[in-house]
């Protein structure tokens, strides 16, 4: 018996193991490949920041940094916007009849389950079939309309757990409905919004489709993602200092990640003590 | 204070006060005055509509019709913050991202008084200048909310460290910091342990005797309500059964429900014989009664404490009985007895005497203990129409008949309690229905079977039917009366 569990045990874990193995090679690859010497993919020049530097001073250098300001623009931009509309949108849903409220909560899943592309196409179509003003203005609206879903996720769980009588007690005691709102619920759902946003903020920084579909041709604004896309198809093969650029999104984006995990730990703690 | 405006003593008045959700009435016209400084319990089983009362007069709930008027104004339509009321919730409501003091110094933060100042308009009229409460004003009342529930301590705790009962206190100083009018309790002491709800209620009643401030609770437990109301609103289905003071609801019930619901007791169904003369269980009593038309079916409720057990040979006995069973219960012994007679009655006795099991005693009623009160219904009636020749239609079953009538004929029909049989499975009778209210009555139990278009069908049955369960129903054929009714418009 206890041998038989202590296989159990072995075999658990080395099916964590490989999979996580299988999961992060790839990133790990490529973040080694970083500090190989620009030319050769190999350590036969040892170990170098070359590709680091040639983020900075190669005659893309101005480019990249463009597509990284714009990255962190629209991703900063619309997911501030995003959280904004999702926690009003979450305190709305959670008021509504339970009926009404499943419909609505049905169709906020739409996006998130929906494949990217039908998303991306169709916000196309919308824009310029409304003639929207080509640049930011599309991409802030495509960014905050595929954010804004995620937030209300993040947020909900939060408000259905509030006990029901709190709002409630706030009037009582003579807030009116806005105060309610400012003083006890927000407070109450912020760790909600927290991650929201940081979710949100994530996945801005992560899109490419969405934004490739609805940057416009002439507008020459890019994101990492799309400046990366592009240049590879322009210049003749992969160059080094990508490597250097993909591993920063990487730092980029797990950075968020920890911040949320962070956040919920901390909110899980707090349940725990209640 | 205005002079002359409603120079009454009530605080609250409700006036055919209705609500219903999606058609269905929770609250029936309900009008009830409440005095300024009293104790008023609502009192009702669970779905009685006594939570959905009290919410109206806090303001959650706008009523389907009727008024709510507070110190005179009616306040209907005025949202909670607008009200001079406070609730205490039964799960407490606190704000978790807040702290003690916080907590209790929320209200206070939105609150405006006279700074002793006025000005005059135009119009000469007077107003007051309003400010809100300083810092230190704020601290001092928060303080003394804390005194007064006992936890000077605990102000710059959070409030998920506190225990249940610390819990309801800190809810309890939240709303009496803000000085209401009225303060309203749902059922307060509903999610602590039997210690904590006796120590609590003992508090509750002292701080409303020296407060003064009109207290309105609700509860479902009849205990709670007898030890610390002034007055008792007994409610079901959204209707008020009777308002009266605990000794007056208890002793002197308004009906069958009222009294199994306060107190134990022993329900019996009976017949007035003449004025100050009743039948049940097979023998004559003397009562105090009368009135009530000649042989007219009553219920006859008898306390257990109020049924004296003596020798059988004495002159005094009315009634002879076996004990089935005596247990002990601290203070008294509670003995099941059977009636002799011509069915097995039995009854229920508190008495301080010890009796043997099999041991045939005596039983002596005084006249002003038994309570004769008209039956609710003596028969079921429905009114409603022939599905087809043998076939009534009743709440949506079609129920077989031995009537000749065409399809559509609308008729009366008439079903005696002990002819509706009960089935456990649903799918068994002909509809099904939910136990709403079960009253044992000496011999067997009448049950109220609610079908699901909402007619109370009437039940006299051997078994105890558990409240809540869904029951199938039919009934034998035979025993369905059915009266045409004649249509007194003619032509369609």
């Amino acid at each position: 018996m206890v041998n038989a569990s202590h296989t159990k045990k072995i075999l658990e874990r080395s099916y964590i193991i490989v999979a996580l193995i299988l999961l992060y090679t790839p990133i790990l690859l490529m973040i080694i490949f970083s500090f190989f010497n620009t030319s050769a993919f190999s350590f036969k020049n040892g170990f170098s920041f070359d590709a680091y530097e040639s983020l900075f001073n190669s005659s893309n250098s101005k480019k990249l940094e463009d597509a990284l300001k714009n990255t962190i623009i629209i991703a900063a931009v619309s997911s501030v916007i995003s959280t904004i509309l999702g926690a009003v949108a979450a305190i709305g849903i959670y008021s509504m009849s339970k009926r009404s409220r499943k419909i609505v909560e049905n169709i906020n899943q739409l996006p998130v389950i929906n494949s990217e592309i039908v998303i991306a196409v169709s916000l196309m179509l919308f824009f310029v079939t409304f003639k929207f003003p080509a640049g930011y203005t599309r991409l802030l609206i495509g960014h905050i309309s595929f954010c804004t879903p995620y937030v209300i996720l993040s947020v909900m769980p939060r408000l259905m757990q509030m006990d029901s009588n709190i709002y409630e007690a706030a009037l009582d005691l003579g807030a009116t409905p806005l105060r309610a709102i400012i003083t006890v619920i927000i407070p109450i759902i912020s760790p909600g919004i927290l991650s929201g946003f940081a979710m949100a903020f994530t996945i801005s920084v992560d899109d490419f489709i969405i934004t490739q579909l609805n940057k416009g041709t002439t507008t020459g604004i890019d994101t990492l993602s799309t400046y990366i896309y592009s240049s590879m198809h322009t210049a003749g093969g992969l160059k080094a200092y990508w490597f250097a650029a993909f591993s920063l999104i990487i730092v980029l984006v797990v950075g968020t990640l920890l911040l949320i995990n962070l956040r919920k730990y901390k909110s899980k703690a707090h349940i725990k003590i209640q | 204070m205005e002079q002359g405006k409603m120079a009454t003593d009530k605080i609250i008045e409700l006036k055919n006060l209705c609500k219903s959700y999606d058609e269905k009435p929770v609250v029936k016209n309900v009008t009830l005055s409440i005095k300024k400084g009293e104790f008023v319990t609502l009192l009702g089983p669970s779905g009685c509509g006594k939570t959905t009362t009290l919410r109206m007069i806090a303001g959650f709930e706008k009523p389907t019709s009727g008024s709510v008027h507070i110190s005179g104004n009616d306040m209907t339509q005025s949202p909670p913050y607008a009200r001079n009321v406070n609730t205490v919730f039964q799960n407490y409501a606190l704000f978790p991202h807040l702290n003690v003091f916080n907590n209790i110094a929320f209200g206070l933060k939105f609150k405006c008084i006279n700074d002793g100042t006025f000005f005059t308009d135009k119009n000469g009229v007077k107003y007051a200048n309003l400010r809100k409460f300083t810092k230190t004003e704020i601290t001092n009342k928060v303080k003394n909310a804390l005194k007064m529930v006992d936890l000077e301590e605990y102000e710059k705790r959070n409030v998920s460290s506190l225990s249940g009962g610390q819990k309801q206190r800190v809810a309890i100083a939240r709303s009496l910091v803000n000085e209401p009018d009225v303060l309203l309790l749902d059922e307060p002491l509903g999610a602590l342990d039997l210690k904590m709800r006796k120590d609590m209620q003992l508090e509750l009643m002292n701080m409303h005797k020296k407060l003064g401030i009109t207290f309105v609770y609700v509860t479902h437990d009849q205990e709670e309500a007898l030890t610390m109301s002034d007055t008792i609103v007994v409610m079901k289905d959204g209707v008020i059964q009777q308002i009266g003071t605990p000794q007056k609801v208890y002793d002197e019930p308004a009906n069958a429900f009222v009294a199994d619901f306060i107190g134990e007791s022993n329900i019996f169904s009976g017949t007035m014989i003449a004025d100050f003369k009743v039948e049940f269980c097979d023998h004559l009593f003397e009562c105090v009664d009368k009135g009530f038309k000649f042989n007219e079916p009553i219920d006859v409720i008898i306390r257990p404490e109020d049924v004296k057990i003596c020798n059988p040979d004495e002159d005094i006995t009315q009634l002879t009985a076996v004990v089935s069973s005596c247990v002990f219960k601290g203070d008294h012994f509670q003995i099941t007895v059977i009636i002799n007679g011509g069915e097995d009655y039995e009854m229920l006795i508190h008495d301080n005497i010890e009796c043997k099991v099999n041991a045939t005693v005596g039983l002596c009623i005084k006249p002003f203990d038994l309570h004769i009160m008209h039956k609710a219904r003596i028969i079921n009636e429905i009114k409603t129409e022939m599905w087809d020749f043998n076939i009534v239609e009743i709440s949506g079953g079609k129920f077989p008949c031995n009537c000749d009538l065409p399809s559509g004929t609308k008729v009366l029909v008439s079903i005696d309690f002990d002819d509706v049989v009960i089935h456990d499975d649903e799918d068994q009778g002909i509809i099904g229905g939910e136990v709403i209210n079960t009253i044992y009555k000496g011999n067997y139990y009448q049950c109220v079977i609610r079908t699901d278009d909402y007619y109370d069908f009437f039940v006299d049955t051997e078994d105890d039917w558990l409240k809540g369960d869904r029951v199938g129903i039919s009934v034998n054929p035979d025993k369905i009366v059915i009266k045409k009714i004649e249509d007194t418009q003619n032509g369609d």
